[in-house]
């Protein structure tokens, strides 16, 4: 691997080439080692850019301009817990806005900021796919459905409480959601490790053990 | 009703539909070994024309004959549209989590199809499980010799990768989402050239939705006649749609198109819930021009009907509202929605939602103004000449003429409820 990322974990070394093997294109690989390397420097810094930006072939700012146009690259610290509240067409008409005043009341953070002890960021977003079971929210992107206030609340609790280190849907969609968009189907033994979203190759998945 | 064909094995088999084991024990990838060592290429191409499918992703546009449009150069891509994002729609969430080896056998069919030795799916960030699900689909698929080199046994050979996006709306659309597989901003590309000529990294590629592609093994297997007989005209096949908002049964139904929006509401989504009246639907996501129960509880719920009706079947998602529905509140979070997501290359979209979300706002706040009404036709007049549907274009993708949906229907369907809201404004009762 180039020298560029030496002082990279060798496990995301070694993700960074298969990523960039994965692609005709070195340019494609841009937005997946983003999310690598803000596990590597706990969110999208310069720093990182310019690491994607040499493994990539591309300038910084050309980097920059691509992790600036998406919302998922967070290029300040966020909390340990990235709470989204979506608050889109189908969660307003089934009472998000009042799940996300809950939240925020909860985690001590309101929209786009970060709680003063670091556990909680709060956003509210839009649509995230999950509108059979609105009102919805995800924590680290991984998703809860039919939520109350009440519960939404509770689910803060939650985890400044127990402070899982792998949030996985299942366990706060039995704690504290209702009504799903549909059968889940078995439990999905993966869930996410950082407010990054869970996903094998990328390095942020884990499991409960 | 015919009988599903998407969501037969998870209904089934719900705990482990995922599995590679249990999609072959329920008939999985035999439609590709009749592909790979029964059909050529171009007779597969046949079948999916024969089908008459629609592609499932919004715009309506048969797959066989996009196709048919891939220019002969090489190397060429199929990329998978797996980006949900409009508003309302979430059925290929579930067929990516539920049933991933279906989307993967209509892949590796497909790219057979269409010569293709590298296929993409791009999955929306906020979907991980369902790229952990694919991914260990895919896994399982290399190891069984259903993706790789030579598969299964045979001389042709693919490659998959699945890529995350970062959470924006508008690489759902096709060239938005190729400029953001080849790590760029997510902005819409002009067309023409089309991306079945240029597309991926300038090379031919075909982008389609997750649902068309789920529907491949099953036409192939049983015939793109078989499939053509299974609806109206012109709106063939079984069709995912996703139902939310005030209704007693929301979810995903895999219907045959045909019947009425009565039967649809008030049957298979159960009603309105608490006992309420129904206000009005938007009958295809977030971009379409909304219907109401004196003028279209009685149209038919086909892609053709709909769209005479001046709206859109989109990639079927149906957003219902009660009585109690303050609309003006709605068309907003409607509007900001398309605010929040414009990529900001055109200026009638950029300035234009942003003024219509602004306008809108200060109604709801108390604080409209007797012209807003006229000034928010006249925004979107704009964004969309004329404020028909399909829209016209002043911009490069529809994103913006999008956003002028929520403001015509409001403005068209219950304007005195948005005067009455406006503090100065003569109440007309029209």
């Amino acid at each position: 691997m180039t020298q560029a990322i030496s002082h990279w974990s060798q496990a995301s070394q070694d993700r960074a080439s298969k990523i960039l093997e994965s692609y005709p294109e070195p340019r494609s690989a841009i937005m997946p080692l983003l999310y690598v390397a803000s596990l590597e420097y706990e969110y999208v810094s310069l720093d990182a850019m310019t690491d994607v930006a040499e493994l990539t072939g591309v300038t910084p700012a050309q980097v920059q301009s691509v992790a600036t146009f998406y919302t998922m690259f967070k290029r300040e610290k966020v909390g340990t817990y990235l709470v989204s509240v979506c608050t889109s067409i189908s969660c307003y008409l089934m009472g998000a806005d009042d799940v996300l005043e809950a939240v925020e009341e909860a985690s001590g953070a309101i929209h786009g900021d970060t709680s003063p002890d670091g556990s909680f960021s709060v956003e509210h977003v839009e649509c995230i796919g999950a509108c059979g079971g609105a009102p919805a929210v995800q924590v680290n992107y991984e998703l809860v459905e039919g939520i109350t206030p009440d519960a939404g609340k509770k689910l803060i609790e939650w985890l400044r409480d127990t402070r899982p280190e792998v949030v996985l849907a299942d366990e706060m969609q039995q704690l504290f959601g209702g009504q799903r968009s549909f059968d889940w189907g078995s439990t999905e033994p993966e869930g996410a490790i950082a407010p990054v979203p869970a996903f094998g190759p990328y390095g942020s998945a884990g499991t409960d053990s | 009703m015919s009988e599903p064909i998407l969501t037969k094995r998870m209904v089934a088999h719900p705990s482990d539909s995922h599995t590679l084991s249990r999609y072959l024990d329920t008939g999985g990838y035999v439609g590709l070994r009749k592909a790979l060592f029964d059909m050529t290429r171009d007779d597969v191409i046949a079948e999916v024309k024969a089908s008459n499918m629609r592609g499932r992703g919004g715009a309506g546009f048969p797959t066989g004959v996009k196709w048919g449009f891939l220019a002969p150069a090489t190397p060429r891509y199929l990329v998978v549209n797996c980006d949900e994002s409009e508003p309302g729609t979430f059925n290929d969430r579930e067929l990516t989590e539920r049933d991933p080896h279906q989307l993967l056998e209509g892949i590796i069919i497909s790219s057979y199809a269409l010569g293709v030795q590298q296929a993409f799916v791009y999955i929306r960030g906020e979907y991980p499980k369902a790229a952990r699900r694919l991914q260990r689909a895919a896994d399982e698929a290399y190891e069984a010799g259903y993706l790789g080199t030579n598969i299964q046994g045979s001389d042709y050979s693919l490659e998959l990768t699945i890529h995350l996006g970062g959470g924006a709306y508008i690489c759902g659309e096709e060239t938005a989402l190729l400029n953001s597989l080849e790590g760029r901003r997510g902005e819409p590309r002009l067309k023409p050239p089309f991306p079945a000529v240029e597309g991926l990294y300038a090379k031919p590629t075909i982008v389609n939705n997750v649902e068309s592609i789920a529907n491949i093994p099953w036409i192939v297997e049983n015939s793109g006649a078989a499939y053509a007989a299974i609806g109206p005209e012109r709106s063939a096949g079984m069709k995912m749609v996703s139902v939310s908002g005030h209704v007693n049964k929301p979810g995903n139904y895999e219907i045959e198109l045909g019947m009425t929006w009565r039967d649809f509401i008030f049957d298979i989504a159960g009603g309105i819930r608490d006992g309420l009246e129904l206000k009005a639907w938007i009958p295809g996501g977030a971009s379409a021009p909304w219907f109401v129960p004196d003028v279209h509880l009685d149209t038919p719920f086909t892609i053709d009907d709909v769209a005479s009706n001046g709206s859109m079947l989109g990639a079927g998602a149906v957003i219902v509202m009660d009585e109690n529905t303050n609309v003006v509140a709605a068309a907003h979070r409607l509007v900001y929605f398309f605010a929040d997501e414009s990529c900001g290359q055109c200026t009638p979209c950029r300035e234009g939602t942003t003024w219509l979300a602004d306008v809108l706002k200060r109604i709801l706040d108390g604080r409209g103004r007797p012209e807003d009404i006229d000034l928010l036709l006249s925004i979107s007049e704009s964004i969309s000449p004329g404020l028909k549907w399909p829209p016209m274009m002043t911009t490069i993708c529809p994103l913006g003429p999008s956003a002028v949906s929520p403001v015509t229907s409001i403005t068209r369907w219950f304007r005195p409820e948005i005067e009455a809201m406006i503090p100065g404004s003569e109440v007309s009762h029209g």
